[in-house]
């Protein structure tokens, strides 16, 4: 066995603890006939033993309040992330709410056109809807940004928004009052609460009616 | 042990600064040793071992708790003790290497100063010999052998700690050895 290369190496293996029964057993056989061998690897051991044996040194006596008081203030940012980590469903809410007000909002702006809810036989002359004589919308109706007359039927409610019903005075009976007949509720909204409330509120009855 | 200071960092990253005064407590002695035997100074040390702790504080958040605690830390010291001996800049580098031989720095070129090592020895306390030995060798194998022999880490514990491959460490390890068992054979 080569002493300066094998040897050593197999003695620094062994002293990290991977050394295979057979190269344990080799090295064992090598240092009971070479002395050189023998004394390097004894002054290795002792090496470690030396080593070992220094003593713990401790830290100063205020070492840890000498940390804690360095450490920084927690920072604001820092504070938020964990507050929000701690509260997910507060967040998710405020995140959801933040998304509804802006669809609301968008919604509410979409501008000053005449917007009518789809259903057959309505006439519309300028901004005006009118819901003609002999005639019955079947479900509800929804005018934004026009007004509306109703001669005829409305079977379901009825929501103005930014307008309002005109009743029309009836020839020749002098009644002042609109013939036509909203078989539901008749819902006028002209502030953007109302707006919103009408939104959130038909939001809802929609959740259950799933 | 380990649960202990696993429940502790729990804390410490909900936003219980207190928490970290007993992990602080806890790695003191630990830490402040082991930036000791890197600087060999104990102004540098104390400074050092400080900043250690308020950088882990610092970057609790980036802490993985399914592993181990200490590894993580060490690693913070270690790398800022290599970081303050780089800075240090002496006039010339004794650590700095010979062109053309593997791990032999310009300490292995100068002679034993004066006394004998066995006058040494009687006037410094073996121990601190033993120390000033150690501190005398270069930061890479001085890292591995406060870790394996002082600190009790194993090699694959020292590989993370040091972010080196396993195969390194064996290497670094053999090599410190040698050199400490010429400086050490007089003793």
């Amino acid at each position: 066995m080569n002493c300066d290369k094998e040897a050593v190496e197999l003695m620094h293996n062994y002293l990290d603890g991977d050394l295979t029964k057979e190269n344990e057993t080799a090295l064992r056989l090598h240092l009971e006939e070479c002395e050189k061998c023998q004394q390097h690897f004894h002054e290795l051991k002792r090496t470690l033993t030396l080593i070992r044996s220094t003593e713990h040194v401790s830290a100063p006596a205020n070492f840890t309040a000498n940390v804690m008081n360095n450490l920084p203030a927690e920072k604001k940012s820092v504070k938020y992330k964990r507050w929000f980590r701690a509260h997910p469903m507060l967040t998710a809410a405020a995140i959801f709410f933040v998304f509804m007000m802006s669809g609301i909002f968008s919604a509410w702006n979409q501008g000053s056109e005449l917007v009518v809810s789809k259903q057959d036989n309505l006439v519309i002359k300028g901004d005006t809807v009118i819901v003609p004589e002999d005639v019955t919308v079947e479900g509800d109706l929804i005018v934004k940004n026009g007004n509306l007359v109703v001669r005829g039927t409305i079977d379901g409610n009825v929501t103005l928004v930014n307008g309002k019903l005109i009743e029309e005075p009836i020839q020749g009976e002098g009644l002042m009052a609109s013939v036509g007949e909203v078989n539901g509720e008749l819902e006028h909204i002209d502030q953007i609460f109302e707006w919103m409330w009408f939104h959130i509120k038909s939001f809802i009855k929609n959740i259950f009616d799933f | 042990m380990d649960q202990f200071i696993r429940d502790k960092i729990i804390e410490v990253k909900k936003g219980d600064q207190s928490a970290f005064e007993d992990v602080v407590n806890y790695f003191q002695h630990k830490i402040y040793q082991h930036c000791l035997r890197m600087l060999g100074n104990a102004h540098e040390a104390e400074d050092i071992a400080q900043e250690a702790f308020i950088r882990a504080y610092i970057n609790i958040e980036s802490f993985d708790e399914q592993r181990k605690f200490s590894t993580w830390l060490y690693r913070i010291a270690t790398n800022l003790t290599i970081d303050r001996i780089r800075k240090r800049k002496p006039d010339f580098y004794l650590d700095s290497k010979i062109k053309g031989t593997e791990g032999l720095d310009m300490y292995s070129q100068l002679p034993d100063q004066g006394k004998l090592p066995g006058e040494e020895v009687e006037s410094l306390e073996l121990k601190r010999y033993i120390h000033h030995e150690i501190s005398e060798l270069p930061p890479k194998y001085r890292s591995v052998i406060t870790l394996r022999y002082l600190e009790e880490f194993s090699l694959q514990e020292i590989s993370e700690i040091l972010d080196i491959p396993l195969g390194t460490v064996k290497t670094r390890i053999h090599r410190a050895r040698e050199a400490l068992r010429k400086r050490l054979r007089h003793v």
